[in-house]
């Protein structure tokens, strides 16, 4: 694939080694002349362009026509939104991708027509929220477009879940608990007579409207819920 | 009519103590306080000060209720973003941006933002009156 990369600092820098490990075509547009003569030593394979990558001139340069994708990343979220709406709608590259550094930015984005975007602020608040202890419920992924969660809980000694099969759970009619990891180490297909324990992780898969009830139902209680940092894929 | 502003410098003052004399209601916003120096010290409009692109700062502006939206920072691409989401966010009717960079302008014009571009106005009239 060809791949053009608007940004060449630390973030730029790593995508598009990874990039070019993963035998893509690279070119980085990045402002700095300094920048741009230590990326043109340090990425070896990559093309690197010195200029705006905002500018209609460079983005041509760049050969921003036959870009298979977009990614911009520089550290400012209107830079990054103009990159990819240029690339989009002068260019029509297929695939463009945005970092966003203000995560409250997401959903305008989003509704501007952007087909990814990155937030490192949230990734790093999922990563917290995963080590962080008393959190019933985490979201692995979301499918935004259909409504759809795939979520984590741990069934705690208190859990009302406990000693009941789970067809006798009340469990809502659109979500499914596809996996059980019993101890870190046993894997379990649930059934409806299967029994939930205490420590177990249990996969579900749920609408998003019936996210509380799945809580209530399985942790007995909803006070996490707005802690939970959805993380997208 | 209640206007926003974003960007307080010699155009975005002009535009706010203008709309003022005309009986308009304005909030002007700028990430500098310095900034309003501009507006002379009789300005009878309200300053905020914050990014212009962050929701919550427009929503400190009024922008909810607000008819009109001009996005005149120095920086074409903040002035794009913000006037999208005076249009597509908070549904403001009336939203003029400016953009310095004329290929730009174009793609964003083609966009349907209301988009004004002083370079190519500069231009072309400079062409004509060294043609006249």
């Amino acid at each position: 694939m060809y791949i053009v990369v608007v940004g060449g600092g630390k973030v730029g820098y790593y995508l598009a080694k990874s990039l070019l490990e993963e035998e893509n075509e690279v070119l980085v547009i990045e402002k700095d002349a300094r920048r741009c003569s230590l990326l043109t030593d340090e990425l070896v394979g990559a093309s690197i362009l010195q200029g705006d990558g905002c500018e209609v001139v460079y983005m041509a340069e760049a050969g921003m026509g036959r870009a298979d994708v977009v990614i911009a990343v520089t550290g400012d979220d209107e830079d990054n939104l103009a990159v990819c709406q240029v690339a989009k709608h002068k260019f029509s590259v297929p695939r463009t991708i945005a970092r966003i550094n203000n995560p409250k930015n997401e959903h305008i984005f989003r509704k501007l027509g952007i087909d990814v975007t990155v937030s490192s602020t949230e990734l790093i608040l999922s990563q917290i929220e995963q080590v962080l202890p008393a959190q019933s419920l985490f979201h692995l992924l979301t499918l935004r477009n259909v409504g759809v969660s795939f979520v984590e809980l741990e069934i705690s000694p208190t859990s009302p879940a406990l000693g009941r099969p789970i067809r006798e759970l009340g469990i809502p009619d659109d979500s499914v608990l596809p996996l059980v990891i019993r101890q870190g180490t046993e894997t379990i297909i649930p059934f409806g007579d299967t029994v939930l324990e205490a420590g177990d992780q249990v996969i579900a898969v749920t609408a998003e409207a019936s996210e509380g009830a799945l809580r209530r139902i399985l942790c007995g209680d909803e006070t996490c819920s707005d802690q939970v940092v959805v993380r997208e894929y | 009519m209640k206007a926003v502003i974003l960007g307080c410098g010699r155009t975005g003052a002009n535009l706010a103590r203008m709309l003022v004399a005309d009986g308009h209601q304005v909030t002007i916003i700028d990430k500098e306080r310095a900034a309003f120096t501009r507006l002379g010290p009789d300005f009878a409009g309200t300053v905020v000060i914050g990014i212009g692109i962050d929701e919550d700062v427009l929503r400190r502006a009024g922008i909810e209720g607000a008819e009109a939206f001009v996005a005149v920072t120095n920086g074409d691409n903040t002035n794009s973003m913000a006037a999208q989401i005076a249009r597509d966010i908070f549904g403001v009717r009336r939203v003029v941006c400016r953009i310095y960079d004329p290929l730009r302008a174009e793609i964003y014009h083609k966009l349907g933002l209301q988009v004004i571009c002083p370079t190519l106005w500069g231009a072309t009239w400079i062409k004509e009156v060294l043609e006249s």
